[in-house]
């Protein structure tokens, strides 16, 4: 039997304005349990908490109720109290008689009845209350980040920064990702590679930065603060450490034809390529699929080259197992596939490109060197067709496109057109919009010079379809504006693809258990509050992993979610929330329906054995709560048919106690 | 006021993220709502087991509400989704058993909406002491 | 009449039993009577022969029985699973409740089981029954022989057959079947067309005759709980007996609600209630709102499924939405 002291607080006359303080502290005198009750003017007031932790001396106190303000207000401050009179915080529960009876009834008779009956039902809750204490777990003071572009990058940089040792995992060859394939980037129309790849140097020189390229995470265990995650790393036939990315390999290799992904298949590179002259790290890898040496066993003229012996033609897939504290998502996005939409003929000619492709075709280090050719005969294109929204914005056809919008779409095809028309201002430039969206610093200013001093035809409307025909490509699109149909001769129609997240988030999202929404986005802890964190602790989330973004969002997004890693590897201990979930085994079917609805993976199940009446023993599949993970929602107690999952804090049985109390 | 006048019994069960804070800014603005509501604390409304509505009208209970965050905004994520399924399963089979519909009720009150809140018990204990007593359910002995 | 006869099976079981593929068989045999047919567990070709039946009355559903029965022994046991059983069988291996290596499950046809409470409705003193093809000959002290129509005797759920498809199994006998679009949810809508106060009557009259046996969770294939919450002190909803008038209304909510989204209708513990409630009405209303909300769904279709009820999307219909579907009106 608990020995319980109720303690009623006037609050002034918040409280005693419409609740007879003291005829409830009478009442509640006889309650199961109570062997205290007494009233106050402030409770929360230093004297109050004196008054307190006396009476829980004095009385030899095993729980309170405190009869005040909301939980929300006091819980806290009571629970101190309690603990520095040597009672467990969580024997401690608050009767909500202020915000949820004095201020909201009017007459002292109601207001009094209804909090004996609050009071009441706090009491037949403590009385089954149990001392609780928060569980720790130590932190591994090591941050993995799982893609290597700008979002990667910067995360990584910044966690560094505070002294802790970052993990990039990226599956490219280099890091950089799309940022390093880009032109200029809008607003301020800087090249991309001249901002980007400085901090590129600046991962591969801190000595705090290993970066594990051509790389992929296959297995994710542990929790937060402790994960034990294992590294495939690809074999790329050449010794990364030995390797001085001269690149004599590269250009002596005979195997010429391999589509260069990198310049999106526009050219081609060797089976042994470097990415791109600036890639970190600068070591050539060997495309096995391409490479006649290893497809053949007849070739070899890398490894002749070489004049450090670097090339390994038996290297194999390594495997490295690391225990990290924090797990940074960064996996970045891809223009989705354009072969849905073949009324513009991405398929039938070369010279339907979309907005990627362009970026290479007008970067200084591209197939073109920077001139803009057509793909289809190398001339200069005089008529430029843009369409936006390709794929995006898809509200009837959501298997062919995506619902939401891609949001990078409207500024870089403004800054397409505004570099098309600077470098060549006989260019006639088209873009065809739904709407132009254009929020952010600078955005809309951006945009206005584009129609208003660079003369690009913007047009309000939709392109219905495009046919090679002679040459050129026709455009046939609808004005709304001016209600006509319009039909354009051009010689290169650049799409506005979609993005959607790149392939891999899926089952890297199984891995963590993290939650993902309908377009396979992460979903943010909460949308507005904590836009950063994944729901699964330990694990954040950076740049387009979460939805479409540029790049300074992205960039103070990896800045964001660094700082909440640094904040959590700063601690050396966890301390959790002792409210969770709790299985108790005797009871457990090992039936796995909890386990489906925890947003956090907290669940997991063993094979346990079990000592029968009988002296024999029986095995049974049993789940077990990972205390540091749960964050106590209760989902799984209601999943539970056999009652075997109980929330520690908030049981069953003390739900059912204030029921009967409320109702009696 | 009449003496005998009639009294709905209300338990309400109020998520601690949105619905409690709601009930709480109720407060804080003096917005009355009937005394007949009475709040039990859960941290999400996915916490509510079937077992303790059902407990609630066994012992006389006339109306049994359950608040919690808006679809989209649980601090958990995806409790109340879970809510929405459970309840919108066993309300119907309330129904089915012949249990009047208007005393089992879900709303969406978040932390800002204390008037909403003040305005659901308002209008639940209306319908609910409407109905008058719940016989269908309670347990005669239980009550003296 | 069965379309496959008693010596098949029990060929069959002899067979797998002497080639070492099992060591055990579940089956039927004969109880006090012809008809009371029950479940068993034969270790021997000599039992099989003597005791095994197959017959019109072998309504048992083996699927729960494998729970206990795997975790007796390393070795095989061999379970004849008619059509539903089956999904019975996978909906307990998508719960992990037993190994699948240690079954061997065999599936027959099944022409449906007959309903000894509807025999006995029309006949006094049986002394013994005896199946004839499309009839059932009832042998009686005073009125000597009666035939019946064996389709006006079938049990509900066999009248209302939903699958004649077995989902699993590792060896077939006989064909397999077709799902089939039957009209078991008749009676709900029925129900549901009905007044509030004439749905109360009915559930008033039919669940106070509960004398809380126990027999229906007991027999349910999806209440395997190795506790039940209603036997477990610590629960706090523990009661082994109404101790008022309200309990046997909580014990039969809740216990369609645990089994929501994974009650196969398998109909077991309607067939078992000694007191003859349609409790598999509870069950259906449940399979025909998750059919109407969240889309179509059987339970035990393939192991693995995930039930709607541990499962949402972000678009699901609001609780007060949901009541006032179905046929009920406002």
């Amino acid at each position: 039997m608990q020995r319980i002291g109720v303690f009623v607080c006037h609050c002034g006359t918040n409280i005693a304005g419409t609740v007879d303080v003291k005829a409830v502290a009478e009442a509640l005198k006889f309650e199961p349990g109570v062997v205290v009750s007494t009233d106050y003017q402030y409770m929360c007031s230093q004297a109050g908490q004196e008054m307190i932790k006396e009476a829980i001396i004095e009385n030899k106190l095993t729980g309170i109720v405190v009869c005040s303000c909301s939980p929300r207000m006091h819980e806290a401050t009571f629970r101190k109290t309690a603990a520095a009179a040597g009672l467990n915080p969580y024997m401690v529960e608050i009767a909500n008689i202020r915000e949820q009876c004095s201020w909201v009834h009017k007459d002292i008779p109601t207001g009094t009845e209804k909090a004996i009956i609050l009071g009441k039902a706090a009491i037949a809750k403590v009385n089954l209350n149990a001392p609780l204490t928060p569980g720790e777990s130590p932190v591994t003071k090591r941050a993995l980040v799982i893609g290597g572009g700008i979002a990667g990058i910067q995360t990584a940089l910044d966690i560094a920064d505070a002294g802790f040792p970052v993990d990039i995992v990226e599956t490219k060859p280099t890091i950089g990702g799309k940022m390093a394939q880009l032109d200029k980037t809008f607003p301020t129309l800087d090249c991309a590679a001249c901002i980007l790849t400085p901090k590129m140097v600046d991962v591969a020189t801190n000595d705090k930065i290993r970066i594990f390229s051509y790389s992929e995470v296959s297995e994710v265990n542990g929790f937060v603060g402790n994960f034990d995650v294992t590294i495939k790393r690809r074999a790329r036939y050449v010794k990364e450490d030995i390797c001085t990315g001269c690149g004599l390999c590269t250009e002596k290799c005979p195997q010429k034809k391999v589509p260069n992904e990198f310049n999106l298949n526009m050219d081609n590179r060797r089976a042994i390529y470097i990415p791109f002259a600036q890639a970190v790290p600068k070591v050539a890898t060997i495309d096995p699929e391409s490479c006649t040496m290893l497809k053949t066993g007849k070739c070899g003229v890398c490894s002749k080259v070489c004049t450090v012996g670097a090339i390994d033609y038996n290297a194999k897939d390594e495997f490295i197992t690391e225990k990290y504290g924090a797990i940074v998502v960064a996996t970045g996005f891809n223009p989705i596939s354009m072969d849905k939409f073949d009324e513009y003929a991405y398929s039938q000619s070369k010279d339907v490109i979309t907005s990627l492709e362009l970026e290479r075709l007008m970067n200084a280090a591209g197939p073109t060197g920077g001139t803009l050719l057509r793909p289809s005969d190398g001339e200069h294109p005089h008529t430029i067709v843009f369409v936006q929204c390709v794929g995006s914005r898809c509200d009837s056809c959501a298997e062919k496109g995506k619902e939401y919008c891609s949001k990078i779409c409207c500024m870089y095809t403004a800054k397409h057109a505004m570099l098309i028309r600077d470098k060549y201002p006989d260019t006639d430039v088209y873009v065809f919009y739904i709407d132009v969206r254009t929020p952010g610093k600078n955005f809309d200013e951006f945009y206005r010079r584009a129609v208003e001093e660079y003369g690009v035809h913007y047009i309000k409307g939709m392109v219905g379809k495009v046919s090679p025909e002679g040459g050129k490509l026709k455009v046939r699109a609808s004005d709304l504006i001016d209600g006509k149909q319009l039909n354009i001769d051009a010689d290169l129609v650049v799409l506005a693809a979609a993005i959607e997240p790149d392939k891999s988030a899926r089952p890297l999202a199984t891995m963590l258990t993290a939650s993902m929404d309908t377009n396979d986005f992460f979903t943010e802890a909460h949308p507005k509050l904590r836009p950063v964190e994944s729901p699964t602790a330990g694990v954040y989330l950076s740049g387009t992993c979460q939805g479409p973004k540029d790049i300074p969002e992205t960039v103070s997004q990896a800045g964001a979610a660094a700082s909440m890693v640094i904040a959590l590897l700063c601690k050396d201990k966890l301390t959790g929330n002792p409210c969770v979930a709790h299985s108790d085994e005797m009871m457990c079917n090992g039936c796995s329906t909890c386990e489906k609805v925890c947003p956090y993976g907290a669940i997991t199940y063993i094979d346990k054995e079990f000592r029968m009446p009988d002296r024999t023993t029986k095995v049974r599949r049993v789940a077990q709560v990972n205390e540091a993970v749960c964050q106590g929602c209760g989902a799984c107690t209601v999943a539970c048919m056999s009652g075997a999952m109980d929330l520690k804090g908030f049981t069953n049985k003390q739900i059912f106690a204030e029921v009967d109390a409320i109702c009696k | 006021m009449q003496m005998n006048e009639y009294k709905p019994l209300i338990v309400a069960f109020c998520c601690n993220w949105c619905s409690y804070a709601g009930a709480d800014l109720a407060g804080n603005n003096r917005l009355s709502y009937p005394a007949d509501v009475k709040i039990i604390r859960v941290p999400c409304s996915c916490r509510v087991n079937p077992m303790f509505i059902l407990r609630a009208f066994q012992k006389g209970a006339d109306g049994v509400i359950i608040c919690g965050c808006h679809p989209g905004d649980c601090h958990y994520t995806s409790g109340n989704y879970y809510t929405r399924r459970r309840m919108a399963l066993l309300f119907s089979m309330l129904e089915f058993l012949g249990i009047e519909r208007e005393r089992t009720r879900v709303e969406w009150v978040s932390a800002a909406e204390g008037a909403k809140f003040a305005e659901t018990m308002n209008d639940f204990a209306e319908t609910v002491a409407a109905l008058g007593e719940n016989k269908r359910l309670e347990d005669l002995r239980c009550k003296k | 009449m069965q379309e496959i006869t008693r010596d098949v099976l029990v060929n069959k079981a002899s067979e797998l039993m002497s080639a070492g593929t099992v060591d055990r068989v579940l089956g039927w045999m004969r109880g006090e009577f012809d008809y009371d047919i029950t479940p068993a567990v034969f270790s021997t070709e000599e039992e099989l022969k003597n005791n095994f039946v197959w017959n019109d009355f072998c309504g048992a559903n083996f699927s729960k029985y494998l729970i206990r029965e795997t975790q007796k022994s390393e070795n095989k046991v061999l379970v004849f699973l008619k059509p539903c059983d089956t999904y019975s069988f996978n909906q307990l291996l998508t719960e992990h409740r037993f190994d699948r290596e240690k079954v061997y499950a065999v599936g027959i046809p099944c022409n449906g089981m007959v309903d000894m409470t509807e025999i006995k409705k029309a006949n006094e003193a049986i002394k013994a029954i005896e199946e004839s093809g499309d009839s059932i000959v009832v042998k009686t002290l005073y009125d000597g022989d009666v035939t019946l129509d064996r389709a006006d005797v079938l049990l509900e759920r066999c009248k209302n057959c939903k699958s004649k498809k077995h989902v699993a199994y590792d060896e077939l006998i006989g064909d397999d079947g077709e799902i089939i679009e039957s009209a078991r949810f008749d009676e709900v809508a029925k129900l549901e067309k009905m007044t509030a106060d004439e749905r109360y009557a009915f559930w008033q009259n039919e669940l106070s005759r509960c004398i809380r046996c126990n027999a229906c969770r007991d027999i349910c294939p999806a209440c395997t709980c190795e506790k039940c919450v209603f036997d477990n002190p610590n629960s706090g909803v523990e009661n082994k007996a109404p101790a008022d008038s309200f309990e046997e209304k909580m014990f039969h909510i809740i216990r369609a609600f645990h089994v929501a989204g994974r009650c196969t209708d398998c109909g077991e513990c309607s067939r078992v209630c000694p007191q003859g409630i349609p409790l598999h009405l509870l069950n259906r209303k449940f399979i025909s709102d998750i059919n109407e909300f969240y889309g179509e769904y059987q339970a035990g279709s393939e192991v693995g499924n995930r039930a709607p009820i541990v499962n949402y999307t972000t678009e699901d219909l609001e609780p007060g939405e949901a009541v006032g579907r179905g046929g009920i009106d406002a």
